[in-house]
């Protein structure tokens, strides 16, 4: 089941022999697959880190790279072309996997900018709650026992809809703050791509924050999610 | 030489087949018996009188065995496959499985057949070789190259026990496709079409549910679900309970003490829930060993509210199917129906329920057998694997890992590293570090499911990062990296960053063979089906190389001879030498190879002789005596011609 790869990237070609980058996929003078290049994400697609992407464009390429790149066109190759094709596919899998999503890929671009996001600070100088607003603390701390109460009503086997239409309405309330976490997210990819050094650095920032607060909605919406749907 | 066949197999818990690319569709390959399904099922006939080996059949024949010896036969093997000892107990309750009294717990169970013991690898190994020789016997030719298809629910344990049992029986496994998705690369041939299908495969044992996108050839599976213990099997065993019962305590007989008669009650039952798939009722009659008879009418509607449980089950799975795939039931436009039983008609009802089929005037696929679409597809994807066809150049499948994959962290809980759903194959990385001075080795435990502590998840697989310089807590930096191969199977490579020293990292899989293991499963040890082929194609290699020797031996003796240069014979006599070398030896590759360089040296004299006789002929001779020295000129140098392997 397991077994030790290792792969050292060659300065050239392991196939013709002339030297080129390593930042490539297949070997600029004959074609042959090479071994998983260096570099990000974006440059598997031949493409500049930015936040706003076309997403068909992206799933064309990743279409036309996996017809040349996946194990199933290697079936019958040599041994060292398989392992390339099997590091380099997984490399364009994860690749695409991380930018087709809005939020990975915002994390994605954030730690190549070496920000840090999510479970990586949040255990040393912050906590969640310390940034949801006074007035909506409240509300979590209601809305949690309500939570709690709705359990307790369901392992007993009891229905309480006033308690159910509550939830429903606290759930209405973060889908729409969700929803506006999202809009903000957008408008800050624009100014990030559109933006210089300094500009990107207070973006970046902003995105850190906008990104925890979308994390702790999404928790709040998922718990009510699963009392409402059990 | 052209490389052999691929085929493509269908394992199943019940039936297994196998199949090929004739041209531009794919064919099952029948058996002697001209049936296309060998039934899974494996038997050990009685030790022959003189002493030695039992000889093990395989299929109907077996099948036959199971009323009169079921101590000796064993079947649904593939609920065992990949499971440890305590995941298999359920199972134990249910099937006539007799674990060898000897297994320890962390090993992988052996099932007591007859006086024999095996490991349910050896025993789908088997199956795998019946299916070999099916191949064989059908081309001529040897069969070494195979894809496989398991259940796309199958976890990494699961899919290792399936690639072991194709090695022991002689296979080398190019892939292992996930059963749906084969499935809808068969119905994906033949029509060009675009848009969102979900596959849903009730089979024998398992059930799964994929949701695909096909674009421009390209299978792209979205999400998948399923359990892997859900089944037909499962009716079966329904009814079969309920009638052993009824049978107690009406008739005072408790036949859970003869197998024998369990299984042909078992076979009653099963057969009774074949005919209310086309009628409205079926009934049983059985003679119990008392004399008396076990007679029951059973209608259709007190089948369908008596199974309704065990369908429900496959509700959920297609629900978190669509959910992962973002698509609600609406946006699929295909479904396609895998498994015996979509036969039964309250699934297909279900199945019309969850997809709002009737609704939108739509129609389930049923046009390819279900007990044969799989595998089916599995040639069409052993027909992409080989290259080089026309029909499939264009297809490509993207598959997906149906199962998260995550490492125990702090307190038992999970650390996702790889998520379900992801498109194979799929890496992550994972840096570790040591928590006291001086440690020189990490224990990391991965784990696969869905659930939020280690423990709920299935163990894969236990390693220790040892070697790590010693330096003080947390300097260390040890890269792991996880990669999921397109078979859906787990690697996982170490190295320690600081030191730049690879870690050398012990990997204990929680179940499985080791590799040496398997070796030693290897069926060919004591079957020699195999050396034979082999045998025969040598026999054939040297008797074609001595007829061109032959030729090349009277050649001098012909006036085209005068006519070569000094190089040209040269090469003629080198190639021969050759030849005459390679013919000593027994492989039949390199005496292939070696009459095909005489042969191309030949060439230009066999040209020259042909021509010489065409000449003689124009010159004035009967056509008849011109005839004679053609026909001799030509098939002369020129023996191998003919000679083709597919």
């Amino acid at each position: 089941m397991f077994q030790v790869l290792d792969s050292a990237v060659p300065i050239a070609c392991w196939s013709c022999s002339i030297g080129h980058n390593d930042s490539t996929l297949f070997c600029p003078h004959c074609s042959k697959i090479q071994p998983p290049p260096g570099g990000d994400y974006y440059s598997v697609f031949g493409l500049k880190p930015s936040l706003n992407l076309d997403l068909f464009a992206l799933e064309h390429e990743f279409h036309r790279l996996s017809r040349k790149l996946h194990p199933d066109r290697f079936a019958r190759a040599q041994e060292n072309e398989k392992q390339w094709s099997l590091a380099d596919t997984a490399l364009l899998n994860d690749a695409y996997r991380t930018l087709k999503d809005p939020i990975r890929r915002t994390e994605y671009l954030l730690k190549l900018e070496g920000a840090e996001i999510g479970e990586q600070h949040s255990g040393k100088d912050r906590k969640d709650a310390s940034r949801v607003p006074a007035d909506l603390l409240e509300e979590v701390f209601d809305l949690n026992l309500q939570l709690e109460e709705m359990r307790m009503a369901r392992s007993l086997g009891e229905t309480d809809p006033k308690l159910e239409a509550s939830l429903t309405e606290a759930k209405k309330k973060f889908d729409g703050l969700l929803e506006a976490v999202d809009s903000d997210l957008r408008d800050a990819w624009s100014a990030w791509d559109a933006g210089d050094a300094a500009v990107r650095g207070i973006v970046q920032k902003t995105m850190v924050a906008l990104l925890d607060w979308r994390r702790y909605l999404s928790n709040l919406a998922r718990d009510v999610n699963s009392v409402l749907g059990a | 030489m052209a490389e052999g066949r691929v085929v493509g197999i269908d394992l199943g818990t019940t039936n297994s087949l196998v199949a090929y690319m004739q041209g531009e569709a794919p064919v099952v390959i029948p058996g002697v018996d001209g049936s296309n399904l060998v039934p899974s099922v494996v038997a050990l006939d009685p030790v022959p009188a003189g002493g030695g080996r039992p000889t093990v059949t395989v299929g109907n024949t077996a099948r036959r065995a199971l009323i009169e010896t079921p101590e000796r036969v064993i079947y649904s093997v593939k609920r065992l496959m990949g499971r440890g000892l305590e995941e298999i107990q359920d199972e134990l309750k249910l099937f006539p499985f007799r674990l060898a009294d000897d297994v320890e717990t962390g090993e992988v169970p052996r099932i007591q057949l007859g006086e024999m013991k095996f490991t349910p690898p050896e025993i789908s190994a088997y199956v795998l070789r019946q299916l070999k020789r099916n191949a064989e016997r059908f081309f001529g030719a040897p069969v070494t190259q195979a894809v496989i298809t398991v259940p796309a629910y199958f976890n990494d344990a699961q899919r290792q026990a399936t690639k072991d049992a194709g090695r022991m029986a002689g296979l080398e496994v190019l892939r292992l496709v996930n059963e749906p998705t084969a499935a809808a690369l068969a119905y994906g041939l033949d029509r060009a079409k675009e848009g969102t299908i979900a596959v849903y495969d009730l089979g024998g044992g398992t059930f799964d549910i994929s949701i695909l996108n096909l674009r421009e050839g390209i299978f792209e599976v979205q999400s998948t679900n399923g359990d892997t213990h859900l089944g037909g099997d499962d009716i079966d065993n329904l009814l079969l309970a309920i009638a052993l019962d009824e049978i107690h305590a009406e008739h005072g007989v408790d036949l859970r003490r003869h197998p024998g008669a369990v299984q042909a009650v078992r076979k009653a039952v099963i057969e009774a829930k074949i005919r209310l798939s086309t009628e409205l009722e079926a009934h049983f009659d059985i003679e119990l060993p008392n004399g008396d008879r076990y007679q029951r009418e059973i209608p259709r509607a007190v089948f369908e509210i008596l199974i309704e449980p065990v369908l429900e089950r496959t509700v959920g799975p297609c629900k978190q199917a669509l959910a992962d795939a973002g698509v609600t039931p609406e946006q699929i436009d295909e479904v396609v129906l895998v498994g015996g039983s979509t036969r039964i008609p309250a699934v297909r009802q279900l199945v019309d329920d969850l997809f709002h089929l009737a609704a939108r005037g739509k129609k389930p696929h049923i046009e390819l057998n279900p007990d044969e679409v799989v595998a089916l597809g599995a040639a069409v994807q052993a027909d992409i694997l080989a290259g080089a066809s026309k029909t499939t150049e264009e297809m490509l499948l993207l598959d997906v890992t149906p199962l998260s994959l995550g490492i125990e962290a702090l307190g038992g809980t999970v650390a996702r590293i790889i998520q379900r759903n992801s498109t194979i194959p799929a890496s992550a990385t994972e840096h570790f570090t040591t928590g006291v001075d001086g440690q020189t080795n990490v224990a990391i435990h991965v784990v696969q499911g869905e659930r939020e502590l280690a423990a709920d998840c299935r163990s894969l697989a236990r390693f220790d990062l040892k070697g790590i310089p010693p330096m003080s807590a947390g300097l260390p930096r040890i890269e792991v990296k996880f990669l999921i191969d397109a078979d859906g199977i787990l690697h996982v490579t170490a190295r320690e960053q600081r030191s730049g020293l690879a870690a050398q990292i012990e990997v204990k899989a929680t179940y499985g063979l080791t590799d040496e293991q398997v070796e030693s499963m290897i069926l060919d040890s004591f079957d020699h089906a195999e050396t034979d082929f082999a045998k025969r194609l040598l026999i054939e290699a040297r008797n074609e190389a001595e007829t061109i020797l032959a030729a090349v031996e009277r050649a001098p003796a012909s006036p085209a001879w005068a006519q070569l240069t000094g190089d040209e014979r040269k090469r003629i006599f080198a190639a021969r030498d050759s030849l005459i070398v390679a013919k000593q030896g027994d492989d039949s590759a390199a005496i292939r190879e070696a009459t095909l360089v005489l042969d191309q040296a030949t060439r230009h004299f066999a040209e020259l002789m042909m021509e010489a006789a065409v000449s003689t002929a124009i010159r004035g001779k009967t056509m008849d005596a011109a005839d004679e020295e053609l026909g001799e000129a030509v098939t002369a140098p020129h023996a191998m011609a003919a000679a083709e392997f597919k």
